[in-house]
């Protein structure tokens, strides 16, 4: 049984100006498989990631998520941007959870996680709240809802973060090293929630320092670097008997 | 003055030295306090009982009906200054921070010349646009005009004023609106956009109520500073608070405790807009530190008990 492609990124390039940060990158993630992204700092994690819901704007190739080409359309052979409107409709249903959790100070946790669902996808407030709270538990928040971000510890927030993007209900979630910004004794508790979510069959694609946790969870590892993918396999392949020498260096350093 | 910027209460004096510790005592301080108390006891006392002040006369005229009805001028005219300039200014600090050039090059121009160009001077020149355009008409740009009206009669003293404030006054609201806008982390606005929420919803669920810590404080002088300024409209006769006094004391001479009259209505105003700004920054402060600072009556109560 062959599960349908999520994510389909072909030949990818994109640069900062003159500068090239990704040089031609495919990836496929299948339904409900998770995907770790590992390599070097400047290697083009993050900008790949952001490639994925079009907050950066890609040069060439193309990024498909459930058959869809994100931030684009195909017409006379040309890619032409979307519109905002179609943009955000497509960002939407694609879950982002940042290093830094980017919650919003100004609004409740309820309030950061019910104001998407409410504004976007127009739930009633009353279905929204009912969500939200529900999400909460699920992250092992109940009772915080009233608290403000800040009352919280990082770990607690990263949940939140992770509360808020389940709640627009996405066919997928990206992790730009969620637990990178963490105390190492918070790290567990965002990494088994993440597990959860993994086990409940969520596709992801999860930007990671935290080896023990790709070996564990990923379905693959896809090891980056120079914008560029070195190699992808299973964990314990890729992990432990990487088949590139520039892999084996980085592992060195990390493991 | 404001009572605002101390969010961060003072450590108060009140902690209990644990027994055994004796805290350093400090005589240079009392001895600075008595020293500027005597000080102002006596400046006080001599404000009071100089008879060129008349503080009788004051009394009289503080509440007589010409005076409050300036007073309410002024105020109306506070309030509109502040409501379309700050309107005309955040329309001008998005077009600032637009990202087009042509749009941003046309609001940072509006921001030099009305910085530029000194209210007075401004003032006249839309009581005077007559001389500049004597007829002004609707119409297409470049094409056929539907209406036409002689400009003295649609310009007079109060619609002069009106329009010569608010341009003033849109010119620094865009600035603090901008500051706000900008103090706001990029991580917010990339939050907002994962999320799929659109620009507008993002400038007003997110990225405004945020700003708002910064620009409460700075349009809080602006609004203390357009109270003030609105005086300068006395020049046009135009019955504001300053020009009501003139009015009384042209009549009976009483010129000092006239102005006296103005300038204790505008220090009580100034202080009670003082007041409700500490408590807009309180309620825009929130989520922003982990517990909301006491107000004054909390603090108060607190000692008292
Ligand atoms: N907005 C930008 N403008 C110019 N250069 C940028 C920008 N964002 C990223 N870069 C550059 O692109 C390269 C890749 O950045 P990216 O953030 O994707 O790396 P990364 O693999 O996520 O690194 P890290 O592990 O440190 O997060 C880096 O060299 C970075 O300096
Ligand atoms: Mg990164």
């Amino acid at each position: 049984m062959s599960a349908a492609t999520v994510v389909r990124i072909s030949d990818l390039h994109k640069s900062y100006g003159t500068t090239p940060v990704l040089r031609g990158v495919d990836l496929e993630v299948r339904q409900g498989e998770v995907t770790c992204v590992i390599g070097p700092s400047g290697s083009g994690k993050s900008t790949l990631l952001r490639c994925v819901n079009h907050l950066e704007k890609i040069n060439a190739g193309e990024v498909e998520v459930d058959g869809e080409l994100i931030g684009y359309r195909r017409h006379k052979g040309r890619l032409h941007e979307l519109k905002d409107r179609l943009i955000t409709k497509q960002r939407a249903s694609i879950g982002m959870v940042f290093q830094n959790f980017n919650l919003f100070p100004h609004l409740t946790v309820l309030e950061n996680v019910v104001e998407a669902p409410i504004g976007v996808r127009g739930l009633s407030r009353a279905a929204a709240v009912a969500l939200g709270k529900e999400l909460i538990a699920r992250v092992g928040l109940a009772g915080r809802e009233e608290s403000y971000p800040r009352q919280l510890s990082g770990g607690q927030q990263q949940r939140i973060a992770i509360a808020r993007a389940l709640a627009m209900e996405p066919k997928l979630m990206l992790f730009d090293e969620p637990t990178s910004a963490l105390d190492p004794e918070l790290v567990g508790e965002v990494l088994a929630v993440i597990a959860d979510l993994a086990e409940a069959g969520m596709t992801m694609v999860v930007v990671t320092h935290e080896m023990a946790f790709a070996r564990q969870v990923a379905d693959t590892v896809v090891f980056l670097d120079e914008g560029r993918v070195v190699e992808s396999g299973p964990p314990a392949e890729l992990l432990s008997a990487p088949r590139h020498a520039r892999t084996r260096e980085f592992l060195a350093r990390v493991l | 003055m404001s009572v605002s910027t101390d969010l961060v209460p003072p450590p108060t004096a009140r902690t209990t030295p644990a027994a055994g510790v004796v805290p350093l005592r400090r005589p240079g301080r009392w001895i600075s306090a008595v020293v500027v108390l005597v000080m102002l006891a006596a400046a006080v006392r001599s404000v009071i009982t100089n008879e060129a002040f008349q503080w009788s006369v004051v009394a009289e005229y503080f509440t007589a009906e010409v005076v409050l009805r300036g007073l309410g001028l002024t105020l109306w005219l506070t309030v509109l200054t502040l409501v379309l300039g700050f309107a005309l200014g955040t329309v001008l600090a998005v077009l600032r921070l637009s990202g087009n050039p042509v749009l941003v090059g046309v609001a940072w121009g509006y921001v030099w010349i009305f910085r530029s160009v000194p209210m007075l001077v401004q003032l006249l020149f839309w009581f005077n646009i007559g001389a500049l355009y004597p007829t002004l008409s609707f119409g297409i740009p470049f094409g056929p005009d539907f209406v036409s009206i002689s400009s003295t009669n649609l310009i007079g003293p109060l619609a002069a004023v009106i329009i010569g404030l608010t341009l003033h006054e849109a010119a620094y609201a865009a600035e603090i609106v901008r500051g706000g806008v900008i103090s706001v982390e990029q991580g917010q606005v990339e939050a907002a956009l994962a999320l799929g929420m659109g620009r507008g919803r993002i400038l007003r669920r997110i990225v405004l109520p945020q700003a708002m810590r910064s620009i409460i404080p700075a349009a809080g002088n602006a609004l203390i500073g357009t109270l003030k300024g609105t005086s300068i409209v006395s020049v046009l006769a135009v019955q504001d608070l300053l020009f009501s006094v003139q009015l009384i004391y042209n009549r009976n001479y009483l010129i000092i405790p006239l102005l006296l009259v103005a300038t204790v209505w505008y220090v009580v105003v100034t202080s009670v807009l003082s007041v409700a700004q500490y408590y807009v920054e309180r309620y825009y402060a929130r989520g922003a530190a982990r517990a909301l600072p006491p107000t004054p009556w909390q603090r108060l109560k607190g000692r008292l008990r």
